[in-house]
């Protein structure tokens, strides 16, 4: 089986996110880049998957060359290969336009993302992926299993899960519990160095949206402390000046 | 030159969500000097369409294809699209949920519409059509303009209220042509709690952390849900160990909720559960650590420990109801 898995190159989720250039820009000091935690949770299934089943399982990045590491590091949890689109990834659609190339060409079983980045959240390139292809597109996944050509998969709906079964290739975003994250080991990170990463030029530029500024929320105000003996004080706050109850 | 909201519903009851959705729709409709149209998919009551007038819709396409009742992707997306055309809008707007995030991806290709998500607000039109969204899990907004001619905006919950227009809604029967290629991903089963009020979608949620100690503690959060009308969340450890099911789980890594009201309970306030949680109006803390970093990101605290507490906020509540 030829698995693709498409990963983002995030701030860690505990970073500080601050804007530069009168709020033009996002300010990347002192920031550290990760997987995205979606994509991770894709990367770990996918390299279950390729261990079950054989096969080669291809990792993929649309971004400049400071995404390197973060394809290390994919290849050190497992992957066999990297490729990665030099282009500034610039919005949801010429990101999906990108992978959408690269799966035709590589003629890929499963192509797996997670089901949004952690930075801008859209939630949207599996689907527009799938659409561009002409295959189905499923999204969020909490579980998948392959028997022969038919996928297996749990989806998350409000309130609950469906499970369902669409016969392979096949687009998913992909969320917990999947798979547990996997953690390079010392030979994984020794052997990344060696395997094949891959740069190719873009193809094709066409962008639906662009970021014009960005902004971030008013600050909180001072919190209104309470203890156990103060609850009728606690909620008629709650009613008269929350207006909540 | 129209707006298209396309709603969903839970067993032909329109989402609070969607009658959002056609609020947001309208008023963007009023400004754009343009009518506010609605798609509805599957069994959907002639009471339920009178709401979607009431929130401001003029008119009402009803696909009434049975399966269309399931959440099938590909097939919503052929069936939205088809009426998209045929009702010559230019705008689609929807609410975000797992289905309607799915359809708007695939819709944007397929109509060649720019698709902005997790939008917070009605779009600015002074110069071009730039709308406000919410990026970073909640951590700030980027102003983004948009490029095409045809949009689709997802709209984040609880963002603006339902409107009480007194529009006539006249619905018409629409009928889609749908290849059986759209029904490929066959759904085998469905698994969901019955009763409870949906948490994406609730007014107010009471979550649990570690710090409630065990999943048969839950009672007393369940008491203080059921005294004020809220759904129950949780932390990621408290899924992860099982203490409670997995579509409870609130943050970075599950659901994002904007409640007017975010109870949290044993909870220390981690950064990553605060990103699923800082879209709330309100925040209750409830914790015995004064020093919990999530006190910082409340308007109300009660410093206190949560098995005596509970009950008493709970008879509190139940007095003035
Ligand atoms: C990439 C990534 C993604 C993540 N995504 C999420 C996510 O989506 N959602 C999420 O929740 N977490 C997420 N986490 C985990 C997060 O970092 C925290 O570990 C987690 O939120 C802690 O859960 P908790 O507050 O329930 O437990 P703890 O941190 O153990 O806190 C328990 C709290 O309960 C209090 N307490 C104990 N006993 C009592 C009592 N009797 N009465 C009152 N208070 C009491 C304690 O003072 C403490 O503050 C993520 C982590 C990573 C690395």
């Amino acid at each position: 089986m030829k698995i693709l898995v498409c990963i983002t190159h995030v701030p860690d989720t505990t970073s500080r996110i601050q804007f530069t250039d009168n709020n033009t820009k996002f300010d990347k000091t002192g920031v550290q880049f990760v997987i995205g935690p979606y994509d991770d949770y894709a990367l770990a299934r996918a390299v279950e998957l390729r261990d079950q089943t054989g096969g080669k399982l291809t990792v993929l990045n649309v971004g400049e060359a400071e995404t390197d590491p973060t394809l290390r590091k994919a290849l050190a949890i497992g992957a066999d290969e990297a490729i990665r689109i030099n282009a500034y990834p610039k919005d949801s659609y010429f990101v999906a336009q990108q992978i959408a190339r690269v799966a035709q060409e590589g003629a890929y079983d499963l192509i797996l993302m997670g089901r949004e980045s952690s930075d801008y959240n859209g939630g949207m390139v599996h689907g527009m992926v799938g659409e561009m292809m002409g295959l189905p597109s499923i999204s969020p996944v909490m579980r998948l299993d392959i028997e022969g050509n038919t996928a297996k998969l749990s989806r998350e709906i409000e309130g609950g899960k469906e499970e369902l079964e669409v016969s392979l290739p096949l687009v998913a975003g992909c969320q917990e519990p999947i798979a547990e994250w996997k953690i390079p080991n010392m030979r994984g990170i020794m052997s990344a160095r060696s395997k094949p990463l891959t740069v190719k030029e873009a193809d094709a530029y066409d962008v639906h949206a662009s970021i014009v500024s960005y902004a971030l929320p008013p600050a909180k105000g001072a919190v209104k402390l309470f203890d156990k003996d103060q609850m009728e004080e606690l909620v008629k706050l709650l009613k008269n000046e929350a207006n909540v109850l | 030159m129209s707006v298209l909201i396309y709603i969903e519903h839970e067993e032909g009851v329109v989402k609070k969500s969607s009658l959002e959705a056609v609020s947001y729709g309208k008023s963007l409709a009023e400004s754009l000097g343009t009518e506010a149209l609605v798609v509805g998919l599957g069994s959907i009551s002639p009471d339920e369409w009178t709401l979607v007038g009431h929130a401001g819709a003029s008119k009402g396409y009803h696909v009434t294809d049975e399966r269309l009742n399931a959440g099938i992707i590909q097939a919503h997306t052929a069936a939205v699209s088809e009426v998209f055309e045929h009702s010559g809008a230019d705008v689609l707007v929807l609410a975000k949920s797992s289905l309607g995030d799915a359809v708007a991806a695939r819709l944007s290709v397929k109509l060649q519409a720019a698709l902005v998500s997790n939008v917070v607000s009605l779009p600015d039109l002074a110069e071009g059509f730039k709308v406000k969204r919410s990026i970073f899990t909640g951590k700030a907004f980027a102003i983004t303009a948009v490029q095409t001619s045809k949009k689709i905006l997802a709209i984040k919950k609880n963002i603006l209220e339902i409107r009480q227009d007194a529009t006539d809604i006249a619905v018409e029967e629409f009928t889609v042509s749908l290849v059986d290629r759209v029904f490929a991903a066959k759904i085998t089963g469905t698994d969901k709690a019955e009763g409870e009020i949906s948490l994406p979608e609730a007014d107010i949620v009471v979550s649990g952390g570690r710090g409630m100690k065990g999943p048969e503690n839950w009672g007393i959060i369940e008491d203080l849900a059921k005294a004020l009308g809220a759904a129950t969340g949780c932390s990621k450890p408290v899924s992860d160990l099982n203490w409670r099911p997995h579509h409870e789980h609130v943050g970075q890594t599950g659901i994002k909720v904007s409640p007017s009201l975010y109870v949290a309970v044993g909870i220390s306030g981690a950064i990553q559960h605060l990103a699923g949680v800082n879209a709330s109006k309100n925040i209750l803390v409830i914790n015995k650590d004064p020093e919990a970093p999530f006190f910082k990101a409340a308007d109300y605290g009660i410093v206190g420990d949560a098995f005596e507490v509970l009950p008493k906020l709970t008879e509190a509540i139940k007095a003035i109801k």
